[in-house]
């Protein structure tokens, strides 16, 4: 695991050490080699883990107050918001926890998105990242059903009925899943299972996602393998670390905003009526981090498509590595892609736009094309950039532009290759 | 290459893997099947309603298995319009006969055959179910005209205990 070898200075360390190494594991995450040009986009991997532990301890405490029954978890939820000590601050969290989880998430992706921190050797990073972001929106699906309001039913019934889109055997799997003929007690308790259930496998999976990370290293915003550890590099602690807090702390301001300031803009008015299985309201939306999915469903006029259009959109990432064609890491030396990763990016969020409206008319025609482009981003644009573009010469090592020394063997030779 | 013979011990493999899945699975198809509908749930099947009170031109929402079922009482004109509809304007073609024996009594399961939302009463461009959610348009007897939804509302089994108590289920 360490790139070196090492032993505790203390006589009980070393004994300790040697029966378990926990003391060998504390060391290499202090001195890991860390590129030393990290910008803070790469802090988000930290903010992550915080938010992770903030949804599960706030959970853990909002789980002493809930009650999962259909006939009194509505109830419960507004026991915990205006009995329980604190119970509204530990809930106003918890909510916009699941929020900020969603915005540090799709920072992240993103930044893997522009410096292709997906490729090779991180693939695998990269699909256990995927499978968190899949268990993260089943957690903040299941999450949302809890309260028990309109949406909380409603969102349940048309996310369940998805599963009725496969052939011959979907009735059944729904009715499984419901354990009766609609969402109902049985379906309120296995899902309060589950979602309490999610985020320790999350958990399990980041130690994975970190173990991964740690075997190549982290990618850097030249996007260059480097020597580790070498000038390029500086120790995790203090550097990264001081680094992360900061990013941390800016935030948690804005977290905190959403918390004192405005703790329901981002959720719907409509789950503060408790569930009422003979009424739909007017318009149902998922909550804003499932937007441009739920747009990619509505935009296809046929169920079983619809469902697998959705589907597809998500799991294409796991194949990004694979897509991508280009050698080239990070779209600083790509300036064709470049653009594009800037349309994908716009082309997202008008995903996400539409489909929070009504599905007619321009939005319908507008959601249409959204979603056309985002599949031709994957499966059309990013194979043929990879033969077409012309890339920038990139450089020997993070520190080769600006002092002229210590280029990376490994860097110059691949270097030779592309230019062949 | 050596020459494959199947001996004892192979034969034991094979026994004892095969035994092994038949254990596994029964092992696991409890913990599977425990989520299925449960005999309370079940026991719920059937409901009765009296609609005596249902004028023409009015709808009742009634639960059944936790779902909406519409009870609609139809006008002469709701039933003519109904029945003058060709199959071939259909996307699921069903006769109006068939979906309402009584032609004045349509009963259906007020539940959108496309992600299962309760469609609104007397909406839409045929003057039949408009679902809010993603915009299908039902005609007066149930059945899709317009939009995602694949099928028509389905029709639950029932029957006329007497002249005025339906049976659903």
């Amino acid at each position: 695991m360490s790139d070196h070898e090492y032993t505790p200075k203390s006589k009980f360390g070393k004994w300790f050490n040697d029966r378990l190494p926990l003391l060998t594991l504390a060391n290499h995450l202090t001195d890991y080699p860390t590129p030393k040009n990290l910008n803070y986009w790469w802090t988000f991997g930290g903010i992550l883990t915080f938010c992770l532990i903030t949804q599960i301890v706030t959970g853990l405490v909002l789980a002493m107050h809930y009650i999962a029954h259909a006939d009194m978890a509505f109830d419960s939820v507004e026991h915990i918001m205006r009995d329980v000590n604190y119970g509204w601050l530990i809930r106003y969290i918890h909510a916009n926890g699941a929020s900020m989880f969603f915005l540090a998430v799709y920072i992240h992706i993103f930044r893997s998105l522009f410096y292709g921190s997906y490729k090779a050797p991180r693939e695998i990073i990269w699909i256990i990242g995927i499978i968190i972001y899949l268990l993260m929106m089943a957690a903040a699906f299941l999450g949302y059903v809890l309260p028990w309001g309109q949406m909380s039913f409603w969102g349940a019934t048309v996310i369940t009925n998805l599963f009725s889109a496969i052939p011959l055997v979907g009735e059944g799997i729904v009715t499984w899943l419901w354990g009766g003929y609609s969402v109902d007690n049985p379906t309120l308790t296995r899902f309060f299972t589950l979602h309490y259930l999610i985020p320790f496998l999350i958990l399990g999976l980041v130690v994975l996602h970190i173990w991964a990370l740690h075997v190549p290293g982290n990618n850097n915003p030249v996007g260059i393998d480097i020597k580790k550890p070498s000038k390029d590099t500086v120790p995790f602690h203090p550097y990264i670390v001081i680094k992360d807090g900061f990013a941390l702390l800016m935030f948690m301001i804005v977290f905190a905003f959403f918390v004192f300031y405005t703790p329901n803009i981002l959720g719907h008015a409509d789950n503060y009526i408790e569930a009422n299985p003979l009424v739909t309201p007017a318009h149902i939306v998922p909550e804003w981090y499932l937007l441009p999915f739920y747009a990619i469903l509505r935009s296809v006029p046929d169920k079983l498509l619809g469902v697998v259009a959705m589907l597809s959109a998500i799991l294409i990432l796991a194949a990004l590595p694979w897509l991508d064609t280009s050698k080239i890491r990070s779209a600083v030396f790509r300036p064709l892609y470049r653009q594009f990763y800037w349309i994908l990016v716009a082309d997202v969020l008008i995903l996400g736009y539409v489909g929070a409206m009504p599905a007619e008319g321009l939005y319908l025609l507008v959601a249409r094309v959204a979603t056309a482009y985002y599949f031709l981003h994957f499966l059309v644009i990013l194979p043929v950039l990879g033969w077409k573009e012309k890339t920038l010469p990139i450089p020997l090592s993070i520190t080769e532009p600006i002092l002229g020394g210590s280029p990376n063997l490994a860097t110059a030779k691949n270097k030779e290759s592309l230019n062949k | 290459m050596s020459e494959k013979k199947t001996n004892r011990r192979d034969f034991l493999f094979t026994t004892t893997y095969a035994v092994g899945a038949v254990g596994v699975g029964a092992t696991i198809w409890p913990m599977i099947d425990q989520m299925n509908p449960d005999a309370s749930v079940k026991a719920l099947a059937s409901t009765e309603v009296d609609v005596s009170a249902v004028n023409p031109g009015k709808t009742i929402t009634v639960l059944w298995r936790g779902k909406p079922v519409f009870i609609r009482r139809r006008t002469q004109d709701e039933i003519a319009e109904a029945r003058s509809v060709k199959l071939e304007d259909l996307k699921h073609p069903e006769k109006d006969e068939d979906r309402a024996a009584n032609p004045e009594w349509l009963v259906m399961l007020g539940v959108c055959t496309h992600l299962g939302c309760v469609p609104l009463d007397q909406k839409g461009e045929y003057n039949g179910w408009f679902c809010p959610c993603h915009g299908s348009h039902y005609d007066i007897s149930g059945r899709i005209r317009k939009g995602p939804a694949p099928t028509n509302m389905e029709i639950p089994k029932y029957e006329f205990v007497n002249a005025n108590t339906i049976k659903i289920g």
